[in-house]
């Protein structure tokens, strides 16, 4: 380091007293408390701070806001990494550890910068035109290259694992900006008594006043914003939120915002960032504008700025420009020169295109451009082509004035179109366009100060009035009310490369070409030139390559267009998007009351919608699932075993129409059931495919009880409630969800009487039937239904009692010789009965495909019906099979086609498919169930199973569905 | 007679992290009464009134707490007989409840409710049906400072998991 480039007693928000040191690269720097990444190597006279997108050029950086396109680095904390960071946002603290990115040795000297010499051949399109043939090259080679020497940063290929943070606030009225139009509107919204939020990306509100420092009721701006925030903060209801950009406007009010929560200190327990979804009844657009450049040839070497971002790196952080030359087409650019002068920075010379007679306390060069730069990392001098022919002037730092662009991103979401103002040179919106949003300020186009705080204070009045809130007028201060000229002056035509968009380096000569190959629509020479792509979103290059372009094709600007905006309007990390949603966060867990249970037994878990249920229960010696399901069926079918159904939906129905129903949504007749008994039905949808089965039992006289699959049990019950909301509102029904009231468990097998009698519980039940019973005082319900074909008891008892009673049933079922049995023993046990589940209802199958066409009932009408006779759904189905390997000791695979014995296994031969298979025990084989093309006619039939994914093929023979006790006499009996 | 012991929904309660405080509670009680059409309830539920959308009827220990399109739960005592009236579930061990209470309980809740929490379209004395994180829940207002929150009670882990995530990001914001 040569010397420091601070200026003396300017840096409205650094602290000198605090020194922070931090690293780049590296190598140790030192700045102050407030500075950004930016001006604290600005500071130290570093002003190389990356390398360019595609032709690794050197870059410094060019502004002091969100809108920096060159000056991304990379951010490190511990495993963390964050790439692409705007130097210009990220705060500086002690400990912070910043790298440059995209490079291929050092940032001085990048080896990747031979792109640059290469240009001629790399423009616009290039990639498109070269790397076409051979076509497999492009995948293998061609990308992963260019993506290698093209690019941003790298992430750290670990997950984040740092905290994040999503939330939602509700107010009155939003304002987005807090410079002196948001400010404006926040005293007069506030003052009225309405609900506020007032967001800045900023670290502290003020905008631009914080920056170019005018007067303000003849006080430096600065303390105008002080006693406007004291006021602001005594209010109760006004929120200020900083570091928060709003990113996108939705819907019905709906904002989200990025804040950036703890950036700015070394890692933490804090978020690093938070989510926000603001919901307002109003919202005020405060955003300012953005400063464009000037493009001509070699405008991007370090030192090369926006006149707004040396304006502000020096009144926030003290940075010295100088020597400064300036380039402006317009008065602000003038002003600004004026500005930094009186505060003593030197000017080198003011360059303007317009004939311009102005006498100045620095060199005016009128009707004058730059035609070229020179300094391999960093400015040097430029040269100034003006009427007395070319000079070149040393010069350190060289700030753009293009004009100013209204930030209308935010106004544009919705979809409104901006219209060109040819006086600004610039594109704002037109009245009315934005419904509910007003437009304050320079967002609007207003650019002096005094014009913006009007606009503030009556966007705000009109936004009180709309919320029906009384307002009091408030006083304007004094402030500057300067006129804005500017000519319509976008690129200097001298040969070489003169840049338009920093961030992905796109060149006048791009536009051009884009033009000249037919891509004349501003939203194709955007894709062909990838202008606006970056993560800039071409905040300061979208107007001026646009301006290019109409300038190229002959049309005019406002012909031209812009292109769209769309949300996000900064970057917003993913992490923050997802906050929460790692890990546990992703979904709801569903525990049953037997979990820990479970779980202390040794079982892995399994997911059933949201649900964990026991998968099995090993025993010592067991070597895996295999052995344990074998075991725990046996134990059904010899003994008797325990299994918790708690998560089966079940939904409480009553009322006197109750019966009449479940008669109109179920295909066969419930109304008829008595009191104390259980039966088996069928929903279908109203397109006639079957949507659950189930049982349902009859409580009272106007009382059921319906059970669903697990994972159907909340499309169960929205269908209900829509028939019964949509068909029979006046109906006497209610519904209601009881799943999580009661945890109910399966005793099922030759024992489970006696199961149930070491409990004290005598069942005394036929099949199909249930009944109320107390448990020393707990209210239960026993019902004998049976999904396993053995005697089977299904026990309910209030949640809290579950964990107790699951305990009491396994040591009960293991005195008997049984025990608890899970997931797949439960499947298997099925599967030998042909019962049903969502693997066979799958939603492309009717009842008579799953054999149960006769439980629709010819007597009455149901949901579902009329769709279910439609010819397609009648004839020439897939029906309902089983399947059994004719060589006993061949495994089946579920997913596996089914085809004839000689026929190829393609898409033509297809005869079927198999739903669920299940390694029997009890038969000594696999058994498979499937659906097969007329299957019901074709029992005994052998057929050929092919499993292309696993590569096998298995000849099986076609059987009735129910393997085991075709009649039912075990479990009835 | 088999003898059954209870399990609580909630372990690890009550928990405080920065200023704001989880505590399972016991409702008592809770039945959902849904009224069948055109019925008229008042005499057999007063002193207690049916209560319009996102209110709560509260007297005598009792509180009828609005919970969906014609639903209300009936929490801290039986229910009385409605027969031909309402339809009635025993709901008291549907739901898994806890007290959110502290001076960032608004700013935590924030954090997994997309409700408005604002006094004046929230106050104490307000029950809406909602989300906390991806859970759909009864959230009621009690206090400035205090809510109750039901879930499904299976899913009473996830709650806390969600609150505790949210409750530690609100403490370590004050501690910036």
């Amino acid at each position: 380091m040569t010397r420091a480039y601070r200026f003396p007693g300017k840096g409205l928000l650094i602290d000198r007293a605090r020194k922070v040191q931090f690293t780049f690269d590296g190598r140790v720097f030192q700045g102050f408390h407030g500075d950004t990444l930016a001006s604290a190597l600005l500071a130290n006279g570093q002003r190389l701070m990356a390398r360019s997108f595609k032709y690794h050029r050197p870059r410094g950086v060019m502004t002091a806001g969100s809108e920096e396109p060159s000056a991304l680095v990379e951010i490190h904390e511990g495993a963390q990494q964050t790439p692409n960071v705007r130097a210009t946002m990220q705060e500086i603290y002690e400990g912070l550890d910043a790298r440059s990115q995209n490079r291929l040795g050092s940032l001085g000297f990048d080896l990747l910068a031979v792109n640059d010499r290469l240009s001629p051949f790399l423009g616009a399109g290039f990639y498109y035109k070269t790397f076409m043939w051979p076509r497999a090259f492009w995948e293998k080679l061609y990308e992963p290259a260019i993506r290698r020497a093209a690019g941003l940063g790298r992430l750290s290929g670990r997950a984040d694992e740092a905290a994040y943070e999503k939330a939602f606030a509700h107010c009155d009225l939003l304002i987005i900006g807090a410079g002196p139009a948001g400010l404006m509107s926040a005293l007069t919204a506030g003052r009225a008594g309405a609900d506020v939020i007032l967001a800045t990306e900023d670290t502290q509100p003020g905008g631009r006043l914080l920056s170019d420092q005018p007067v303000i009721d003849g006080q430096p701006a600065p303390l105008w914003v002080d006693s406007v925030m004291a006021e602001l903060r005594s209010l109760p209801n006004i929120r200020v939120m900083t570091r928060t950009t709003v990113t996108g406007r939705y819907d019905h009010g709906t904002f989200g915002a990025l804040e950036r929560v703890s950036l700015h200190k070394a890692p933490g327990e804090a978020p690093r960032e938070c989510f926000w979804r603001i919901v307002a009844r109003h919202a005020i657009l405060a955003s300012g504008a953005l400063e464009r450049p000037l493009a001509h040839p070699d405008n991007d070497r370090p030192g090369v700025m926006l006149a707004s971002g040396v304006s502000a790196q020096f009144g926030r952080y003290g940075v010295d420009p100088g020597p400064l030359v300036i380039f402006s087409n317009n008065d602000s650019g003038l002003q600004t020169a004026r500005t930094l002068t009186a505060q003593g920075v030197e000017i080198a010379a003011y360059v303007d295109p317009r004939p311009i007679a102005v006498t100045e306390d620095f060199p005016v060069y009128p009707e004058a451009q730059i035609t070229g730069t020179r300094g391999r990392l960093g400015l040097r001098d430029v040269a100034v082509r003006h009427k007395g022919g070319t000079s070149v002037i040393a010069a350190r730092t060289l700030a753009l004035a293009g004009g100013w662009n209204p930030n209308i991103a935010l106004a544009c979401h919705l979809g409104a179109r901006p219209v060109w103002e040819p006086v600004l040179q610039s594109f704002v919106m037109p009245p009315g366009s934005t419904p509910g949003l007003g437009i304050a300020g320079a967002a609007g186009g207003l650019l002096s100060t005094r014009a913006a705080l009007i606009d503030g204070r009556d966007k705000a009045l009109t936004a009180l009035s709309a919320l029906d809130l009384r307002a009091a007028v408030t006083d304007i201060p004094q402030a500057e009310d300067t006129p804005y000229a500017i000519a319509p002056f976008w690129a200097v035509d001298a040969g070489g490369r003169a840049w338009l968009d920093f961030a992905n380096d796109v060149t006048t000569k791009d536009v051009k070409l884009a033009a000249q190959e037919g891509f004349t629509a501003v939203e194709h020479m955007k894709r062909y030139t990838t202008q606006g792509m970056a993560p800039d979103q071409g905040k300061s290059s979208n107007v001026a390559a646009l301006a290019v372009l109409a300038d190229a094709t002959g049309q005019g600007i406002a012909e031209t267009g812009l292109t769209t905006y769309r949300p996000p309007y900064g970057p917003v990390s993913i992490a923050a998007l997802g906050a929460g949603g790692r890990g546990e966060g992703f979904a709801p867990v569903r525990r049953l009351t037997s979990d820990a249970k479970s779980r202390a037994m040794g079982a892995p878990m399994i997911e059933a919608g949201l649900w964990y249920r026991p998968s099995y229960f090993p025993r010592p010696g067991e070597t895996g699932w295999r052995e344990a399901c074998d075991r725990e069926v046996r134990l059904v079918r010899v003994k008797a075993g325990v299994a918790d159904v708690s998560s089966l939906g079940k939904i409480d129905v009553q009322g006197a129409d109750a019966g009449r129903f479940l008669d109109f949504v179920y295909t066969n007749t419930m109304s008829s059931l008595r009191p104390g008994k259980v039966r088996y039905g069928l929903m279908l949808r109203e397109d006639g495919f079957v949507m659950d089965d189930g049982t349902c039992a009859r409580l009272g006289p106007e009382h059921f009880l319906v059970t669903t699959t697990t994972s159907a049990a909340g499309l169960v019950m929205r269908h209900l409630d829509f028939v019964h909301q949509a068909f029979c509102a006046d109906w006497d029904v209610r519904l209601l969800s009881v799943t999580e009231a009661w945890a109910q468990f399966s005793v099922a097998g030759p024992r489970s009487k006696e199961v149930l009698g070491r409990l004290g519980i005598t069942p005394g039940l036929p099949f199909m039937g249930w009944r109320g019973l107390s448990l020393n005082g707990v209210p239960a319900r026993l019902f004998r239904i049976s999904f396993s074909g053995e005697e089977g008891y299904e026990i309910a008892v209030p949640t809290r009692y579950g964990a107790a009673l699951f305990d009491a049933l396994v040591a009960a079922a293991e005195a008997e010789e049984g025990g608890a049995y899970g997931m797949e023993a439960l499947n298997v046990l099925r599967v030998e009965k042909g019962f049903l589940t969502h693997a066979e209802i799958h939603g492309r199958v009717t009842a008579g495909d799953v054999g149960l066409g006769r439980m629709v009932s010819d007597a009455k009408d149901c949901i579902g019906k009329a769709a279910a006779q439609r010819p397609g759904l009648v004839e020439n189905r897939e029906q309902l099979v089983g399947l059994m390997p004719v060589n006993q000791g061949e495994d089946l695979s579920a997913g596996a086609h089914l085809y004839n014995e000689k026929d190829p296994a393609e898409r033509a031969f297809n005869q079927g498919y198999v739903t669920s298979v299940a390694p029997s025990p009890t038969l000594g084989c696999w058994l498979g169930l499937g659906f097969l093309k007329n299957g019901r006619a074709r029992h005994g039939e052998v057929i050929r199973l092919d499993d292309g994914l696993r590569r096998r093929a298995v000849l099986v023979e076609v059987r009735d569905p129910v393997f085991f006790d075709p009649d039912g006499g075990r479990m009835r009996d | 007679m088999i003898d059954l012991t209870t399990t609580t929904a909630f372990t690890g309660l009550p928990l405080t992290i920065g200023r704001v405080t989880l505590t399972a509670f016991d409702p008592g009680p809770v039945t959902s009464v849904a009224p069948y059409p055109g019925r008229d309830l008042s005499r057999a539920l007063a002193p207690l009134a049916f209560p319009q959308p996102g209110a709560i009827s509260e007297a005598a220990g009792l509180r009828l707490v609005w919970a969906g399109r014609d639903l209300a739960f009936l929490m801290g005592g039986p229910a009385p007989d409605l027969t031909g009236l309402a339809a009635t579930t025993d709901q008291t061990d549907g739901w898994a409840w806890l007290t959110l209470a502290g001076r960032d309980a608004v700013a935590v809740l924030a954090r997994l409710c997309p409700l408005d929490l604002r006094a004046a379209a929230f106050p104490p004395g307000r029950s809406a049906r909602s989300l906390v994180g991806h859970m759909q829940a009864i959230v009621i207002r009690t206090g400035p400072e205090a809510f109750e929150l039901a879930v499904f009670r299976s899913m009473a882990g996830s709650l806390l998991h969600d609150l505790t995530g949210a409750m530690r990001g609100v403490a370590a914001r004050r501690a910036l």
